[in-house]
C-alpha cells in the first residue's frame, strides 16, 4: 500500500467522522434551539424558578382589528379554562367579554374585549380582607382559592367589573385550572401557559383577527414594547391611575 | 335619684316561651334558607355579578350600625355623666352585643365560603377595611361585655367610666370602618365618598336609639314594669334630633354629588328616574324614614302618645333598611362609569347597555336570612334579660330623681 492511499483512506474515515459530528451537532441544535430561543426571546422561565418581576406580562388590544360579532377570543378563553354557560349571563363566570361602545358624540362604533387589566396598583387586591387577591411578581392578578372566603369585596372594588363569582357547584374542571363554588375567579393571564414556558394566552391565540397581542412589557425588543411604543394607546379608567398591564389602541 | 335595683324579667312562662318560638321560626327559616343557599350555590338568591351584596347585605349593615348606635344610652351615663341614663346603661351594651351578633352572622352566612371563617379570622391583609372590621367587630363585643361587667359587678364599678369611655371611641371606630366599606371604593360612583362613614356614625344613632326604645318599651310594657313618661320623652326627643340629623347629611351627600358633574346621572337614577329605587329613596328613606317619624316624635299630642312613639321609633327602622338599600343596591345596580363618554349598546355581561341598570329581585331565602338575624338578636336580648338582672325594677318618673332630671 503506497503513502498517498494510506492518506486517502484516512482522509474519507476523518470525513465521514467529521460529518457525523456536525450532523448530530446540527440536529442537537434544531431540537433545543426552539426552546432556548422561546426561552430567551420572550422571557419565560424555567418552571422550578420562582417568578420574577423582570417580566411584566400584558396585552395590547387593537380595537379596530376587533371585528363585530366575533367571540373567538370569549369561547377560547372559557374552553381554555372550563367556565360552563348555564344559559345565565349575569351570573355565569366571564372571564373575558365582548364590548361594543358609541361615542356619545361622533357616533363612532367600537368593539372590544374586556378582561382583567392586571393593574399594577390592584384595587382588588388592596380590599381582600384574607390577601387572596394577590398579584405576582411577573404582574399577573390572580385569587387564591384556598383563602377566598368569597366576600366579594373585590369584585365591589374592582373598576373593570372583570371578576366573577362563582354561583353554581362546578361538576368538571381542568386539572390546570382549579375552581370551586362560592369563591371570586378572574383572568389568569393563561398563568398555567405562561408557567409551562408558553408565551401566549388563549385569546390571543385564538383571534382570528390578531387584535390582541400579547407579551412582555418589561422586554423593549418585545413586538408588545414596541408597538407600545411607536402607537398611541390607553388605559381603561387611566384617571384611576392603576397601570393596567392591558392597554387599547383606537378606543 | 333613689338606689337602683335591677331584676330578671319575670313574664310569665308560657309567654316568655311563646316569644321565644316565634322568633325561633325566623331563626330556623334563616338557618334552612342558608343551607339552601350554599348547597345550591347564589344562583338561586337575585345576587349577579354586577349584584354582588344582596338583601343579606343590607340586613347585616343595618343590624351593625344599629348595634353601635344601641350603646349610645349606655354613653350618655358613663361617658358623659347624664345619671338618669345610667340605669339603661346594662341594656343598653347588651343590646348592641346582641345587634353585632345578629348581624355578623348574617354577614358570614352570605359568604360564598362560610366553612372558611377560620381563614378570615387568622389570615390577614391589613390594608383591607374588611380585615380591619374582623377586629373591630370582635373588639366591640369583648369591650362592651367588659362594661357590662364593670357595671353589674359591684366590685367593678369604679372602672365603668373608663371602660365606656374606650366602648364609645370603639364604636365610634366601628362605624367609620362600616362606613369606609363604601367610602373608599372608587370603582362605583355612588360610594367613594368619604362623607359615609360619619353619614353611618349618624345613622346608628338614630337605628341604635330606635331598637333601643322599641325594646324597653316592650319589655317594661310586656312585664308591667312602671316605665315613666320623663325617660321616655327624653329618649324620643333624641331619636327626633338624631332623624333631622340623618336628613341632613342624606341632604348633604346628594348636593356634594350634584355639584359634580360626572355624578349627575347617578343622582338622576336614585333621585328620578331609579324606579324601585327612587321610590325607596323618597318613599321609605325620606317621607316614611325620616320626615313621618320626625313630625310624630315632635307633634305636641302625639309626641307624647307611647303608641305613637313606637310607631315613630319602627318607621325610623322601615327608613333605615330603606336608606341602607339604597346605598348598598342602588349603588350597585347603577352601571360603572367604564368608559366616560361612551355608550355600551352591546355586552354579554350586563355593563349597563344603554345606560340600563342591572337587575336585582331579592329572592326569599335571602330575606328570611335578613329576618332571622333580627329575630336571633330580639331572642338573645330577651334571653339575657330573662336570666341577668339587666333590667332596672321601675323607671317611674317617682323613681328617678328629678333633681337629677334636670341635670
Amino acid at each position: 500500500m503506497s503513502k498517498s492511499e494510506v492518506h486517502t483512506s484516512e482522509d474519507q474515515v476523518n470525513a465521514s467522522r467529521r460529518s457525523f459530528i456536525g450532523k448530530t451537532a446540527a440536529l442537537t441544535t434544531a431540537a433545543i434551539a426552539p426552546g432556548l430561543f422561546l426561552h430567551t426571546s420572550a422571557g419565560a422561565r424555567d418552571p422550578s424558578q420562582a417568578v420574577t418581576d423582570k417580566v411584566r406580562w400584558g396585552m395590547l388590544i387593537d380595537t379596530n382589528k376587533c371585528a363585530d360579532g366575533c367571540t373567538e377570543c370569549v369561547s377560547a378563553c372559557n374552553k381554555e379554562n372550563g367556565l360552563p354557560d348555564h344559559g345565565r349571563p349575569a351570573s355565569d363566570p366571564q372571564w373575558i367579554r365582548k364590548v361594543k361602545l358609541r361615542d356619545n358624540l361622533t357616533g363612532r362604533e367600537t368593539n372590544l374585549p374586556m378582561l382583567c387589566q392586571h393593574c399594577e396598583h390592584p384595587p382588588c387586591v388592596d380590599v381582600c380582607p384574607t390577601g387572596a387577591s394577590f398579584k405576582r411578581a411577573d404582574g399577573i392578578v390572580m385569587v387564591d382559592r384556598h383563602v377566598c372566603i368569597g366576600c366579594r369585596y373585590c369584585m365591589m372594588a374592582c373598576p373593570y367589573k372583570a371578576r366573577s363569582f362563582i354561583h353554581e357547584t362546578i361538576t368538571e374542571k381542568p386539572t390546570h385550572a382549579p375552581r370551586g363554588k362560592g369563591c371570586v375567579e378572574s383572568c389568569t393571564l393563561c398563568v398555567h401557559r405562561l408557567d409551562r414556558g408558553e408565551t401566549t394566552t388563549a385569546c390571543a391565540e385564538a383571534c382570528p383577527h390578531q387584535a390582541i397581542l400579547f407579551g412582555d412589557l418589561n422586554d423593549p425588543n418585545s413586538e408588545l414594547a414596541q408597538r407600545l411604543k411607536s402607537e398611541p394607546s390607553r388605559q381603561i379608567r387611566a384617571d384611576l391611575q392603576l397601570n393596567t398591564g392591558v392597554r387599547y389602541t383606537s378606543i | 335619684m333613689k338606689k337602683m335595683y335591677f331584676r330578671e324579667w319575670a313574664i310569665e312562662s308560657p309567654k316568655y316561651w311563646g316569644i321565644l318560638a316565634f322568633l325561633g321560626l325566623f331563626i330556623g327559616a334563616a338557618a334552612l334558607s342558608v343551607l339552601y343557599m350554599e348547597h345550591e350555590g347564589h344562583y338561586v338568591t337575585g345576587m349577579n355579578n354586577q349584584v354582588v351584596w344582596g338583601t343579606p347585605h343590607v340586613f347585616a349593615v343595618f343590624l351593625i350600625v344599629a348595634a353601635s348606635g344601641a350603646l349610645n344610652v349606655a354613653s350618655i351615663g358613663s361617658v358623659f355623666g347624664v345619671k338618669l341614663y345610667k340605669p339603661l346603661a346594662p341594656l343598653s351594651g347588651l343590646l348592641a352585643i346582641m345587634l353585632l351578633v345578629g348581624g355578623l352572622l348574617v354577614l358570614v352566612l352570605d359568604l360564598g365560603r362560610p366553612d372558611r371563617l377560620l381563614v378570615a379570622m387568622t389570615t390577614y391583609n391589613f390594608k383591607s377595611i374588611f380585615a380591619w372590621n374582623i377586629y373591630l367587630y370582635t373588639g366591640f363585643m369583648v369591650i362592651v361585655a367588659a362594661y357590662l361587667f364593670t357595671m353589674m359587678e359591684r366590685k367593678a364599678n369604679q372602672y365603668t367610666q373608663q371602660m365606656g369611655l374606650l366602648a364609645f371611641v370603639w364604636r365610634l371606630a366601628l362605624t367609620t370602618g362600616t362606613g369606609s366599606i363604601f367610602g373608599f371604593l372608587v370603582a362605583r360612583q355612588a360610594y367613594d365618598a368619604a362623607i359615609m362613614a360619619p353619614m353611618f356614625i349618624i345613622m346608628s344613632f338614630s337605628y341604635g336609639l330606635a331598637f333601643f326604645l322599641l325594646m324597653l318599651i316592650y319589655t317594661f310594657k310586656a312585664e308591667g314594669r312602671p316605665l315613666g313618661d320623663m325617660i321616655l320623652h327624653r329618649l324620643k326627643n333624641l331619636l327626633g334630633v338624631f332623624i333631622a340629623a340623618v336628613l341632613f347629611f342624606t341632604i348633604v351627600y346628594h348636593l356634594t354629588n350634584l355639584y359634580v358633574t360626572e355624578n349627575h346621572a347617578l343622582e338622576s337614577f336614585i333621585l328620578v328616574s331609579g324606579g324601585g329605587y327612587t321610590l325607596a329613596f323618597w318613599v321609605f328613606e325620606v317621607f316614611l324614614g325620616g320626615l313621618l317619624p320626625l313630625a310624630i316624635l315632635f307633634h305636641p299630642a302625639l309626641g307624647i302618645n307611647r303608641n305613637w312613639i313606637v310607631g315613630a321609633a319602627l318607621l325610623v327602622l322601615l327608613g333605615g333598611l330603606a336608606k341602607i338599600f339604597v346605598i348598598i343596591i342602588g349603588g350597585q345596580a347603577f352601571p360603572m362609569a367604564l368608559f366616560p363618554g361612551q355608550t355600551v349598546i352591546e355586552s354579554s355581561f350586563g355593563d349597563g347597555i344603554n345606560g340600563q341598570a342591572a337587575q336585582y329581585m331579592a329572592s326569599l331565602p335571602e330575606v328570611l336570612l335578613g329576618f332571622g338575624g333580627v329575630a336571633l338578636a330580639i331572642a338573645g336580648t330577651l334571653v339575657a334579660v330573662r336570666l341577668l338582672k339587666f333590667l332596672p325594677r321601675a323607671l317611674d318618673d317617682e323613681s328617678l330623681d328629678t333633681q337629677v332630671a334636670k341635670h
